[in-house]
């Protein structure tokens, strides 16, 4: 239902914005922004009052014509019920934390129910994502997560998410798109497999042991350009794979990550490749600094640390 | 979503309600269907039980196919065809109960229950009483209840909250269901043909009599129909309702003849003229009854040569209608433009020893009168029984009844006396119809039964014109004056109702015939002739007007309905330790420092703590009750008392 034709979007795009309106922080469900249709159940139903005053008029039956128009009375109200287990809804989406392109992005959205009934199996659904189902008691709210997949790094926006519900007889559905102004920061996706060291750190090959084994730190899998100073042969010789020894000592030297250092990559996977060197640095607790152009963060660590040096690799332009 | 392990789909207890509620909507079935079908329907219905609570197996669809298959033959085979009333209820039925075994998903679920919706329509073809209309209100409930719990795809707390809902939406639709009860418009049915077995086991009386049929009508308390009159109910011995008229005569059996004129006899009415409605019940021929003789009928009829009044369609639903008679009156005296040889027909070689009796009394009689008395005085004279159950006659039935058994029922008295005016030379017919009628005094009104199923016997005589004779009245007066109860044997079986003894459980039924009676003559009998009348009195005779009637009454009532339903109930009041936190909010205020609008507990605690130190303590213990309470997982009912405590004490003063 939120994925329209296109022609169709043409059409009703224009006055669908005028009944949803803009989006905002929180959205509440006042009676011009609730549609209401029935379902195929709803149809089937038809069918069957039809059916059975096709016999009343056959039979000149008056309880035949009593019951179809109690039925018909109940399709009725089917309709003002299941629009009422939405009007006067408030949703609110709560701030969704960044997560890496290609991963799904997690909105809770604040559901808050201000009357004092209960508004059962409501659906929550973005695009053809998989629907999620939250009852709201009395008075209170509930939260619902909607999971949206991100394709590319930058800020996304939530778009429509679909709130819909068939309750209480699934004849009817009454359905709005919420409408919510947040967004979510996506970091470019970090670069998978076997990636080469950051080099031409910052003037620190000096300091950096040769030997020592009281700062041995870990093993990490040989990768094209290690130095073969620091290959662990006594592992290799024990068959197994060919490994780097990592020094505490290479740990606590920082490390630049420099844009300008990857000529040889687009600007996403430059992007892809710091991205990856910052999870990595950061793993290694290697104090590592950024630079882009235009912008600089000198070294450091931690999670702050972290999220500044990849918020400013999502935002990037170059 | 739609298909799953059917167990989750359908909890146990869900599953439980839903059987049992088929269970109630086909248990009325049961002596229409097929032996055969019960037990087959009491199969799957286990077997689907077993498989939400074992997990038993489903059979696959070829194995269904085969059984459906299997069983709609058998159905066809029972019934000779799958058509008509009792064939379709078995055929639905036998659905039901088959679809049982493919409920696997929520939509299988939901076709079970709209396959229940329509057995519920199904029962009205059999019964329409007020105990049916109950019946009614309580599967629909049951049903909309299932239908809520089985379309919703959370979690319920509980079966109340549904039953409760579904209960409140079937009150809210009765309002509409009346509305549209009464101004949707009707159609005259039917619209396609109905089989025969439709009526079967409607009873009443046929256009043929031979003897012995009436008697068996009579031990029916069934009500025929009712009768409101306008003014004072006429005395019993006037009571004679009419119905067909019998003039065919073959020396055997009484009956219509194949061509009735449509020529009308003069009728002159002489006084005693006597208003009434009528609320008939379905008998599935075409005859209206009226009292002797009718002037005037609201309802479409034709009135023919005998004065019998009939419908163009059988009557096959209640009708209601108005008619005007005169108890006084004179039928057709100089028999003009009518052949009165039919009237006077007796086969030859009939009745031998009648004839050798009516001719010694012709013998002994100056006129025709005398003869007639004489004829009548016979029937008294000689020891004649009136009784329900008279032995069978085998050949010639007038003369074994006449010379033999001399016991009888109305039509043997009616069959005789009527066979031996003809003998002797006068024009007779066999009228049958209803004598009597009992008044309940519980609304006023006259039921009459068919056990008040009744034959007598019209003559012919110059001046007089068409006359009535009743031969019974003779035998038996206190079968006219006190009805079937007073004339017959003690020892003869009668129904309960057709006793006109005076006990509580009797009052109690004609009170409950009362209230049937109002629901027959106002829902039961509203059909396209009735609504015409209503609207006409209320100035929407006009289809139009009508619906325009029905669209405004409809919005009103649904607007009406919209506003109750959608008028939004307050929250409830913030709990305790809201109502709390709010009045230190309040006490704050006066010291100067007021709590910002978006500022949370902690922030606003925090702030006031830098900006007036000598209130940390204070506020510092507040917040932390009040967030506790308010987002702990449990809070505990001291800590609300120590909040509260903590507020009652907090007295800030100004910086």
């Amino acid at each position: 239902m939120s994925v329209m034709p296109t022609t169709l979007r043409r059409v009703a795009g224009p006055w669908l914005d005028r009944r949803l309106g803009t989006p905002r922080k929180q959205v509440r469900l006042a009676y011009r922004r609730i549609f209401v249709l029935p379902t195929k159940a709803g149809l089937a139903f038809s069918a069957l009052l039809f059916g059975i005053w096709l016999g009343a008029v056959n039979y000149t039956n008056s309880m035949a014509f009593l019951l179809c128009f109690l039925l018909l009375g109940l399709g009725l109200l089917a309709m003002l019920h299941t629009f009422r287990n939405i009007a006067g809804l408030s949703v609110k989406a709560e701030p969704a934390r960044p997560v890496f392109a290609g991963e799904a992005a997690h909105f809770t959205l604040r559901l808050e129910n201000p009357d004092l009934r209960e508004r059962p199996a409501l659906e929550l659904r973005y695009e053809w994502e998989p629907t999620v189902l939250v009852d709201v008691p009395a008075g209170t709210d509930a939260s619902a997560v909607v999971s949206v997949p991100t394709k590319r790094r930058g800020v996304m926006k939530l778009g429509q998410v679909l709130i819909q519900t068939t309750f209480p007889t699934g004849l009817v559905v009454a359905w709005s798109w919420l409408r919510l102004d947040r967004s979510c920061l996506v970091y470019p996706a970090p670069e998978s497999g076997s990636v080469p060291d950051p080099e031409g750190g910052s003037g620190d090959a000096g300091s950096r042991p040769a030997e020592g084994d009281d700062d041995f730190h870990s093993l990490r899998r040989y990768q094209p350009g290690d130095s073969l100073r620091q290959v662990a042969w006594r592992t290799l010789a024990r068959g197994q794979e060919l490994q780097t020894k990592r020094f505490a000592g290479n740990a606590a030297s920082s490390v630049w990550l420099d844009y300008d250092a990857l000529p040889q990559l687009a600007m996403e996977q430059r992007l892809s490749r710091l991205c990856r060197w910052i999870l990595d640095a950061e793993a290694e607790r290697r104090p590592y600094g950024l630079r882009l152009p235009g912008k600089r963060i000198p070294p450091a660590l931690g999670a702050d640390h972290q999220e500044r040096c990849l918020r400013a690799l999502a935002l990037f332009q170059p | 979503m739609s298909s799953g392990p059917i167990q989750s789909m359908l909890p146990h207890r869900v599953l439980l309600a839903l059987l049992v509620t088929l269970g109630a909507v086909t248990a009325p079935h049961v002596l229409h269907l097929p032996p055969w079908m019960t037990p087959l329907i009491i199969v799957c219905a286990a077997w689907r039980y077993q498989a939400g609570s074992r997990g038993w197996r489903l059979p696959n669809r070829w194995v269904l196919l085969l059984l459906t298959l299997v069983t709609a033959g058998g159905v066809v085979m029972h019934y000779g065809t799958f058509l008509g009333r009792d064939a379709g209820v078995a055929m639905l039925s036998l659905m039901l109960g088959l679809k049982l075994l493919e409920m696997r998903t929520r939509r299988d679920t939901q076709v079970v229950l709209y396959l229940g919706y329509f057995l519920v329509v199904t029962q009205f073809l059999y019964s329409q009483s007020l105990l049916i209309a109950g019946w009614m209100l309580v599967t629909v409930w049951a049903l909309t209840a299932l239908l809520i719990t089985v379309n919703r795809r959370t979690t319920p707390s509980g079966w109340f909250p549904h039953s409760r809902l579904a209960a409140t939406m079937v009150a809210q639709a009765l309002p509409l269901m009346i509305i549209l009860f009464i101004l949707f418009p009707r159609v005259p049915g039917p619209l396609w043909g109905m089989p025969d077995d439709d009526a079967r086991g409607v009873t009443g009386l046929g256009d043929s009599m031979t003897m012995g049929e009436i008697s068996q009508l009579s031990q029916s308390a069934e009500v025929a129909f009712r009768v409101e009159f306008d003014g004072p109910p006429p005395a019993p011995p006037q009571r004679y309702w009419r119905g067909p008229v019998l003039p065919a005569y073959d020396g055997r059996s009484w009956r219509q003849p194949d061509d009735r004129g449509a020529f009308r006899p003069p009728l002159e009415p002489l006084g005693g003229e006597i208003g009434y409605s009528v609320t008939l019940e379905p008998h599935n021929r075409s005859w209206i009854f009226t009292l002797d003789m009718p002037v005037q009928i609201s309802t479409q009829v034709t009135v023919g040569s005998e004065y019998q009044v009939e419908r163009r369609n059988p009557v096959r639903e209640r009708i209601r209608y108005d008619a005007r008679s005169a108890l006084n009156y004179r039928l057709d005296p100089e028999l003009r433009d009518v052949d009165p040889a039919p009237y006077l027909h007796v086969p030859e070689n009939r009745h031998p020893r009648t004839r050798e009796l009516v001719r010694d009394w012709r013998g002994r009689s100056d006129n025709d009168d005398e003869l007639i008395e004489r004829a009548l005085q016979h029937f008294r004279d000689q020891p004649f029984v009136y009784t329900l159950h008279p032995p069978r006659l085998q050949d010639d039935n007038v003369d074994e009844f006449l010379f033999n058994t001399r016991r009888g029922f109305c039509e043997h008295f009616a069959g005789a006396f009527a066979a031996m005016m003809r003998i002797a030379g006068i024009p007779s017919r066999v009228v049958t119809g209803y004598q009597g009628g009992e008044i309940n005094p519980t609304g006023n009104y006259m039921i009459v039964r068919q056990s008040d199923a009744h034959a007598w016997v019209e003559i012919w005589q110059e001046d007089a014109g068409w006359r009535r004779v009743d031969p019974t009245a003779w035998v038996a007066p206190e079968r006219i004056e006190l009805g079937l109860d007073g004339a017959v044997p003690e020892s003869d079986q009668l129904p309960a109702m057709a006793r006109r003894t005076q006990s509580w459980t009797r009052q109690l039924a004609l009170r409950w015939d009362a209230v049937n009676a109002y629901w027959d003559r106002w829902v039961l009998a509203y059909g396209p002739g009735l609504q015409q009348r209503l609207m006409d009195s209320l100035g929407l005779g006009q289809w139009q007007r009508m619906l325009s009637a029905l669209a405004v009454a409809m919005l009103v009532c649904t607007g009406l309905l919209a506003l109750l339903i959608l008028w939004r109930q307050p929250a409830r009041r913030p709990d305790p330790a809201q109502r709390a936190w709010e009045r230190f909010c309040r006490r704050m205020e006066t010291t100067g420092l007021p709590r910002r609008p978006q500022e949370g507990p902690r922030d606003y605690a925090r702030r006031v703590a830098t900006a007036r130190p000598d209130l940390e303590q204070d506020v510092e213990g507040i917040t932390s009750h009040y967030i506790a309470l308010r987002y702990g997982r449990e809070p505990h009912e001291s800590e609300l008392q120590s909040l509260h405590q903590r507020v009652g004490r907090f007295r800030p003063r100004r910086a």
